[in-house]
């Protein structure tokens, strides 16, 4: 019972920083640009979080910094590829070179280091509910958040004017343009949004899921939040089940290397990057389906010609 | 651009006045506009243009391809900005930023090619183009009742809950003017509206406009359609190379004035020779059947056709009923099981790709030039290899003759009079009448037996248009098969010998061409198809 | 008001600029970066970009780094010019490495003139076959290359480092997770005395004028740049897009993996988990910076390689970080790309003339 628990909450910690990635990644995409930059957005957050939090010594201080970080890279993303009009999949993988390499030059003098890690919050009599008790009720604070934060994205996206707004620019800029929205701004704002939810993924990684920082320590979860958004096939409510079945395969790998079952620890370790392409694969085979619900101008770029 | 029509005549002067009509003193004008002007970088589009809409009235804007209709509304609707030049609203100077300032103004419009969101639905739709209930729209919950109300008064029927790409072409026009009409505007601009519509769907629209005229609505209606605005408007600017060259009312001239104003010449219909004799079957579908490519495209059903040596046949029909599918499927772009739903010469080439069916003598003109038929930023010379390559022999044992690629490009660039800096000029430096000038001539060029053509002249400037129609003609006098698929009906009688008419994936049997009425083709664009055959019958 | 202005025509003297203006932006950029990190600019510079070239061991030192990167780049480019995103060159170098690798250690003890050549079939093959596996998947399912084939550099990584900690490792290496050294059998001979360039650089100088023939003197070249530049002309013409897939993602795994048997066999002499520091990702700015051009990616794999000594040099030298190679790559990329709008479009300045307010 005991270690269920256990197993049940390392899940948790390790789908949330996917979760917050794959759904800013995912209103990204809804407004029609494809971001290809989720590793090196959620690197910088990891260490600007880390580092502003050691240094303030307030991990939610190291948070926002991350949050910001995060904004800061898409920032430069939007401005290349909305201002600039620089081809998406190429600008995208610049910044996750970039991000890494400027990562790992910013953080140097924090590998080691140790951080005050965020504390869950325990609600006194509730967490003491056997096996439920600390899983509903013993969370950190960011855990709750990224279920508001995908709940509220969801709301937006579906109910809302601002949504409806967004899913027009994603679908046909040129309409959007032609009935006066600004497909920039709209889309600038999309990025940015995307950017801040995967520089908070960083932080949570480096502040709470390991929590200390080293270099490349994303490990090639942007890519997997990227692949997360097309196995959700951009609905919102998919991606939950999305991120907690990678929480889980990658805890289960790390528990099973643990009990040894004579499976050498890099083969297991492979099993979340061959069960994202297995996903992908299983997904994208429905090609109807993925027309239907990809937004229509997802990658296109936009320049009002006449 | 009408610079390379040699038809026009720049010394040609209007019978009608060129200045606007003089307006009774004490009651503004709706809209005035004086001495606009825009320019782009290759061309001016708008050259000191004046011209005054009155409350109620339906004011035709007439012009061929290229005259700068599309640029002078998108000022009035505030998408693009005059360079130069005034724009009075109800008497007051106005400088509109964008859209949404026009439609705070009362202007509402109706694009050719429509600014709707497909994955979205009706309401979602008219709800983007309406102001946010916090500025005085309605609510998310009004809205349906709202558009019923409004298609309901109006004769357009919509259900607010449909998704666009379930659509057809008329209903998501319906879409665009109920999105409109929910503004209550002052000024209505229709931007080619029956380019999509069956006859009987545009006699309908007209009265639609009428009945919003009687209201108190003003209308700009854009066409280069000479007796629908005979039809139609009251008041008519013609424009011709960016200028108004005259202003007139349009029921009191007739199409060959009102051509001559508009082309600045007598349109000349293309030269045929009367007695021709029918070669063999060169082409055939059989039976061809073929699921939609897309979720928003249409199935193809048994469609059988026989195209002679010598003969042009002609597809009619309104867009989005299957054209581009058919297109697809005889260029071989996109093939089914059955090897004998496509015969060349009797020979079998349904499951076989397109540049077999081009060895076999089958040439091909898709309908966008732009990116289908040429690779925009691609030069001509290889562009030419895209579709000529083997049977020009333009590359030997995969290794290109580039000797042999420039030479045939040159021969198609001055046996078509393309306008262009040379063969290595990129497809995208070309004005829409010379590309389209250089994509039918790189197929001419190859003297084929079989010609399949989707929308030989769409958007081309008079004198291209003539010029294509002409080589068209020329190659069936040369014996070769022709199909052409036009949704320009005066074209189709003018080059047809017969013509079949496309509806919901469907195929007519092609009839002589000197037996058929324009309102018999109408009936079966749309979906008429037995009711019309058995009324010749 | 900065506004941006279609041209009717890309501009060719700007295709050849803009490459050379984000360079300079690039340096320019690198100066400030070093003065913020408390470095003196000049001698920082000097350091990292004069200093490497003014030695022959410099010289030879730049052939090893720029011969995996001009490999790989010609592949990427030849496939991002048919828009086939193969983002894992990485992987495929690693798998090229391996077995390449393996087979110099199953023939440890032979003594053949054939071992090196079939090392380096080898080595193609692998990462052939590991680029095969995006390119069957985007064909048959649909599924996107560019996740497929980096998730593939993950799990060859990880193959790697279970060969030479497991089946691969050295008997005598005390437990160190590498393979034993290659013989001279399956080294890669120098091109001269006493330094470490190998003949790897001339198979890399081929392959340019290769590509270079190929792109601009064969049907199947042409037909790969119509795919990529108008997808829908490539299907009027007849062009089969799953062939050009695969021909896209073969070359550049194959070349990938020929790069990884070359780094194996030439520059390293053993299998471990450190045989590319990044060179597959890095191929990917060699790429971009010769603007897909075969020429274009020989210049900018010189270019990429000088980061990596400079870099070593700086941090010998001054003391700078390495890390900040991977800095300077990032950002000469997004100086490519912001540079090459100049191509497509006029910048205007200034308010539209003669608009009345």
């Amino acid at each position: 019972m005991e270690s269920l628990t256990l197993i049940t909450l390392s899940v948790i910690t390790a789908a949330t920083p996917l979760l917050f990635a794959a759904t800013g990644e995912l209103v990204t995409e809804k407004s029609g640009v494809l971001n290809l930059g989720v590793e090196g957005m959620m690197i910088m957050g990891a260490v600007t979080g880390f580092g502003v939090g050691v240094i303030t010594g307030n991990p939610f201080v190291g948070v926002l910094a991350g949050t910001a970080a995060g904004a800061a890279m898409a920032g430069l993303f939007a401005f290349l590829t909305l201002g600039l009009l620089a081809n998406q999949v190429a600008t995208g993988l610049a910044l996750t070179i970039f991000g890494i390499g400027l990562s790992a030059l910013v953080g140097k003098g924090f590998v080691g280091v140790t951080v005050n890690a965020m504390q869950r919050i325990e609600i006194p009599i509730l967490t003491d509910i056997p096996v439920l008790g600390p899983i509903l009720f013993g969370q950190d604070p960011l855990v709750y958040f990224s279920f508001i934060l995908l709940g509220a994205t969801a709301f937006v996206i579906r109910k809302t004017r601002v949504g409806l707004i967004l899913r027009a620019v994603g679908d046909n800029h040129d309409a959007a343009h032609a009935i006066g929205y600004s497909v920039v701004l709209v889309r600038s704002l999309a990025v940015l949004f995307g950017g801040a939810c995967c520089g908070l993924a960083g932080a949570y990684l480096s502040l709470v899921y390991t929590p200390l920082w080293a270099e490349n320590m994303t490990a090639g979860r942007g890519w997997i939040a990227l692949a997360l958004v097309v196995f959700a096939t951009w609905r919102p409510g998919r991606l939950i089940l999305g991120a907690y079945l990678f929480g889980g395969i990658t805890i289960l790998q790390l528990h099973a290397q643990g009990a040894g079952w004579g499976v050498p620890s890099q083969i297991m370790s492979m099993l979340p990057y061959i069960a994202t392409i297995v996903v992908l694969v299983v997904i994208s085979g429905d090609k109807a389906k993925i027309r239907l619900n990809a937004p229509a101008a997802l990658g296109k770029i936009f320049h009002p010609a006449r | 651009m009408v610079t390379d029509n040699p038809n026009t005549d720049p010394a040609f002067t209007a019978p009608a006045s060129a200045a606007p009509p003089s307006r009774a003193p004490g009651t503004p004008d709706l809209l005035t506009l004086t001495d606009i002007r825009k320019a782009f970088p290759a061309v001016v589009a708008n050259d000191d243009v004046s011209l005054s809409i009155k409350s109620a009235e339906i004011h035709a804007l007439l012009g061929e391809n290229g005259a700068g209709k599309s640029t002078l509304v998108k000022m009035i609707y505030g998408v693009l900005q005059p360079d130069s030049g005034d724009m009075l609203w109800e008497g007051e100077p106005v400088h509109l930023t964008g859209p949404s300032d026009a439609r705070k103004h009362g202007i509402g419009m109706v694009f050719q090619h429509f600014s709707l969101f497909e994955a979205l639905t009706v309401a979602e739709n008219i709800e983007l183009a309406l102001p946010s209930p916090g500025e005085g729209g309605p609510s998310r919950a009004d809205l349906p009742d709202l558009i019923r109300e409004v298609s309901r008064k109006y004769g357009l029927p919509l259900e607010p809950e449909r998704v666009v790409h379930d659509l057809s072409v008329g209903e998501r026009q319906r879409i665009e003017i109920v999105r409109c009409l929910l503004q209550e505007p002052k000024l209505l601009i229709m931007d080619e509206p029956t380019s999509v519509l069956t006859p009987q769907e545009a006699e309908q629209l007209f009265e639609t406009l009428r009945r919003l005229s009687a209201e108190g609505c003003a209308i700009l209606y854009i066409s280069h359609k000479l007796q629908e605005i005979r039809d139609l408007c009251e008041v008519a600017t013609v424009l011709r190379g960016g200028k108004v060259v005259a202003h007139c009312d349009p029921r009191t001239e007739s199409t060959q004035s009102l051509a001559r104003m508009m082309i600045g010449a007598a349109p000349k219909p293309p030269d045929r020779d009367g007695a021709k004799s029918l070669g063999p079957v060169r082409f055939e579908i059989r039976d061809l059947s073929q699921p939609a490519l897309s979720a928003f495209g249409v199935a193809l059903k048994n469609i059988d056709l026989k195209l002679h040596g010598g003969e042009i046949v002609g597809v009619a029909g309104v867009a989005g009923n299957g054209q581009n599918e058919l297109m697809a499927a005889l260029i071989g772009e996109v093939r089914g099981d059955r090897a004998d739903a496509i015969l060349i010469d009797d020979r079998p080439f349904g499951r076989i790709g397109p540049r077999r069916r081009r060895v076999a003598g089958a040439c091909f003109v898709p309908e966008e030039r732009m990116g289908h038929a040429t690779a925009p930023d691609m030069s001509l010379a290889e562009n030419s290899l895209l579709s000529a390559s083997r049977r020009m022999k333009l590359a030997r044992s995969g290794w290109i003759d580039s000797a042999k690629r420039d030479g045939f490009t040159t021969e198609v660039i001055e046996q078509f009079n393309v306008k262009t800096r040379g063969t290595a000029a990129e497809a995208r430096s070309l004005s829409g009448g010379n590309l389209q000038k250089f994509a039918v001539g790189r197929e001419i060029a190859q003297k084929p037996s079989i010609l399949i053509v989707n929308q030989p002249t769409w958007g081309v400037d008079a004198g291209s248009a003539a010029a294509i129609q002409q080589a068209l003609l020329a190659l069936a006098a040369d014996g070769a098969a022709v199909l052409a698929i036009s949704q320009d009906l005066d074209e189709l009688f003018a080059i047809s010998d017969r013509i079949a008419v496309m509806a919901d994936g469907r195929l007519s049997e092609a009839v002589e061409t000197a037996k058929l009425t324009v309102e018999e083709i109408g009936l079966m664009m749309g979906g008429h198809l037995e009711q019309a055959e058995a009324a010749r019958a | 008001m900065i506004r941006l202005q279609t041209r009717g025509e890309a501009s060719r003297v700007m295709a050849l600029t803009a490459p050379l203006i984000a360079v300079t932006l690039t340096v320019v950029t690198g100066a400030i970066l070093f003065e913020a990190l408390g470095k003196p600019a000049g001698p920082t510079l000097h350091a990292y970009f004069i200093q490497p070239l003014s030695t022959r061991f410099g010289l030879s030192e730049l052939l090893v780094k720029a011969t995996p990167l001009v490999l790989i780049g010609i592949g990427l480019s030849i496939g991002f010019r048919a828009n086939v995103w193969n983002i894992g060159a990485e992987g495929q170098l690693t798998l090229g490495a391996i077995t390449g690798g393996a087979l110099a250690l199953a023939f440890y003890e032979v003594d053949s003139p054939l071992l090196l050549p079939g090392m380096l079939i080898a080595g193609t093959l692998g990462g052939m076959a590991w680029a095969a596996i995006p390119a069957y998947l985007r064909i048959r399912f649909n599924a996107n290359e560019i996740l497929v084939s980096l998730m593939l550099t993950y799990v060859a990584g990880l193959f790697l480092s279970y060969l030479v900690s497991g089946p691969l490792r050295d008997p005598d290496g005390f437990n160190f997770p590498e393979s034993r050294l290659f013989h001279d059998a399956a080294t890669l001979p120098t091109l001269m005395q006493g330094l470490r360039a190998h003949w790897g650089a001339v198979i890399a100088l081929f392959a340019v004028i290769a590509a270079w023939v190929f792109l601009s003197r064969t049907i199947l070249g042409f037909q790969l740049k119509v795919l990529g530049d108008a997808p829908r002309a490539a299907s009027f013409a007849g062009y089969r897009e799953p062939r050009l897939v695969w021909f896209s993602l073969l070359l550049g795994g194959g070349l990938a993996g020929l790069a990884g048997v070359i780094e194996v066999s030439g520059a390293v002499g053993q299998l471990n988990p450190s045989i590319s520091p990044g060179y597959g990702f890095t191929a990917i700015i060699v790429a971009f910076l010769g603007r897909l051009h075969p020429l274009g990616v020989l210049i900018g794999g010189l270019m990429m390689a000088l980061t990596y000594i400079g870099g070593e040099n700086a941090q010998i030298a001054i003391g700078l970080p390495v890390s900040v190679t991977g800095v300077f790559q990032g950002v000469l990329l997004f100086y490519v790309l912001a540079c090459d709008l100049l191509i497509h479009y006029r910048i205007k300045i200034g308010r539209p003339v003669g608009v009345k307010a």
